[in-house]
């Protein structure tokens, strides 16, 4: 579905963080180029 | 040979937190100062949406805080509650919120380099407010001095080492702090400011704990800093203790003691290390104590400013934890199962809970629903919202109870019912470490000792990859439950 796509992953610690989009992401084919989880509090 | 000693099971005896609303540092804080470096004009909008003292004092959830009402009871609170909070106390069975006035003293209290200056006005009122408080002493009131003229103020300030003004909520300049090396980044004013605020925060909090629980400061052995704070110099950055710093000041005398680091969730490390201290007979009662997070003092203000609500990022929060061994009343800590989010757990927020909540509830053979409150990060959505956070102990409460219906313990529809019954609303100032699960830990003991709940699980987590060493989190979980036999 991603194949030949560039991802860039921003996550968030207490929701989706990102190696878990990123790994979803390479699953579907895509090159993550990025990968960055986020806190917010 | 010695025969094998068996193992003792740790209890937690106390717990209590020391509040102090500090609206004159909120531009110190990491977010604010930043702007106002960038924007002068920043200031001027900060200091005209700051509280005074008694909003901070009546704010609910601080009430929660020192224990005056119960977590539950903001559910039925209508928001925002910084409107429909009814006059409160300044203390509380949990502990107390002190004015800011008091909280300058105590810094320069605290402060044995001398790098704290107070007004000598000020220091005189600072001095007659401290006088009359339970949990400070003469010799406290002795080392805060008799101040300085203005003059010298202004003359510290003009340099030539650097060194930063310390104003009230009202703008009125009452002291300064210096930098404790002209260049050295880890020993700036304004780090030595954090990190004294973090050492008086929770001295304090763990005099209220040693006098609140009949205990003789000189009996502690050991205390755990479980807090964010990086003590050190350009060395060693972070690499210091301010555990032995806190016990120092709260009259500890014969107790040494650590720092350990895991971010937000280093106060539940600290208390699977404190009870396994005790049940190895190693020291026999261990204080946690975490001192306050004044970098993020107004970390969410533009958003604050935005919704034309006060800054409620105004607030200090030190805490203080006991450790011992069973003493047949004091609900007890788990230490057989203890839930750890592994280097191999994937990041996934079904893989983290499933390691903090779902493995060590099936290593005792219990049920999701057997744990009567689970308490998580504790932020209070009033101060996340407005910037677009989300209410962020409901997102985790939503995943335990989401978990509960994958095990089929719970119709999917019984979701929101299980967060709230089994979880709590948001209630602790974003103070990075104190907000992980650790404020509710002194009702949980009311409660598990009047026999309102059975078993509490605390789970917080901590956000490594801030660092930049990896992209993992972290996050440790524990189980306290109430002192009798069928909880077994």
């Amino acid at each position: 579905m991603l194949k030949g796509k560039k991802v860039i992953a921003l996550g968030e610690r207490d929701g989706i963080q990102a190696g878990a989009i990123a790994a979803c992401a390479r699953a579907a084919g895509a090159e993550v180029i990025l990968e960055k989880t986020y806190c917010f509090v | 040979m010695t025969a094998a000693r068996a193992l003792r099971q740790p209890v937690i005896r106390g717990a209590r937190f020391y509040l102090a609303h500090a609206p004159g540092l909120v531009p110190h804080g990491s977010k604010p100062s930043r702007d106002i470096a960038a924007d002068a004009g920043v200031e001027a909008s900060i200091r005209a949406a700051l509280r005074p003292w008694e909003a901070a004092r009546d704010y609910a959830p601080n009430q929660v805080l020192i224990g005056a009402r119960h977590p539950d009871s903001l559910w039925d609170l209508p928001r925002p509650w910084f409107r429909s909070s009814p006059p409160g106390d300044r203390r509380g069975p949990h502990g107390e919120i002190a004015p800011e006035e008091e909280l300058y003293g105590l810094l320069k209290i605290g402060d044995q380099f001398d790098l704290v200056q107070l007004e000598a006005e000020f220091a005189e009122a600072a001095r007659e407010a401290l006088a009359a408080h339970p949990l400070v002493t003469k010799s406290d009131v002795e080392a805060l001095g008799a101040g300085v003229p203005a003059a010298a103020i202004d003359q510290r300030l003009a340099g030539p080492a650097p060194a930063a003004p310390l104003h009230l909520r009202s703008g009125r300049r009452i002291g300064s702090i210096a930098a404790a090396h002209e260049l050295d980044q880890t020993l700036a004013a304004d780090v030595l400011l954090e990190n004294l605020a973090a050492k008086v925060t929770a001295a304090m909090a763990l005099r209220a704990l040693l006098a609140g629980e009949g205990i003789d400061p000189g009996s502690v052995d050991y205390v755990i800093g479980s807090g964010e704070e990086a003590v050190g110099d350009r060395y060693q950055r972070g690499g210091g203790n301010l555990a032995k710093a806190v016990a120092e000041q709260a009259g500890c005398a014969g107790a040494t003691g650590v720092d350990v680091k895991g971010f937000c969730c280093g106060p539940v490390h600290a208390l699977a290390i404190a009870g396994s201290l005790v049940a190895a007979g190693v020291f026999s009662r261990v204080a946690v104590v975490g001192g306050c997070a004044l970098a993020k003092l107004g970390m969410k203000y533009q958003g604050h400013l935005r919704q034309g609500q006060p800054i409620l990022e105004d607030t200090l929060v030190g805490m203080a934890l006991l450790v011992e061994a069973d003493d047949g009343r004091s609900p007890r800590l788990r230490l057989d199962a203890i839930g750890r989010h592994t280097v191999a757990v994937a990041s996934s927020q079904k893989a983290i809970f499933e390691a903090l909540v779902r493995d060590p509830l099936r290593s005792l053979g219990w049920a999701f629903r057997d744990v009567d409150k689970y308490a998580t990060e504790l932020h209070n959505p009033e101060l996340t919202e407005p910037s677009g956070s989300g209410d962020v102990p409901q997102l985790n409460y939503k995943v335990i109870a989401g978990l509960a219906a994958l095990a089929k313990e719970i119709a999917p529809a019984d979701v929101p019912g299980f967060a709230r019954a089994h979880g709590l609303p948001g209630f602790s100032p974003t103070q990075g470490h104190i907000a992980s699960a650790a404020p509710f830990l002194a009702h949980a003991l009311d409660g598990l000792r009047s026999g309102r709940y059975r078993r509490t699980l605390f789970l917080a987590k901590g956000s490594l990859f801030l660092g930049r060493m990896t992209q993992m989190a972290d996050g440790v979980s524990m189980i306290v439950e109430r002192n009798d036999q069928d909880g077994r």
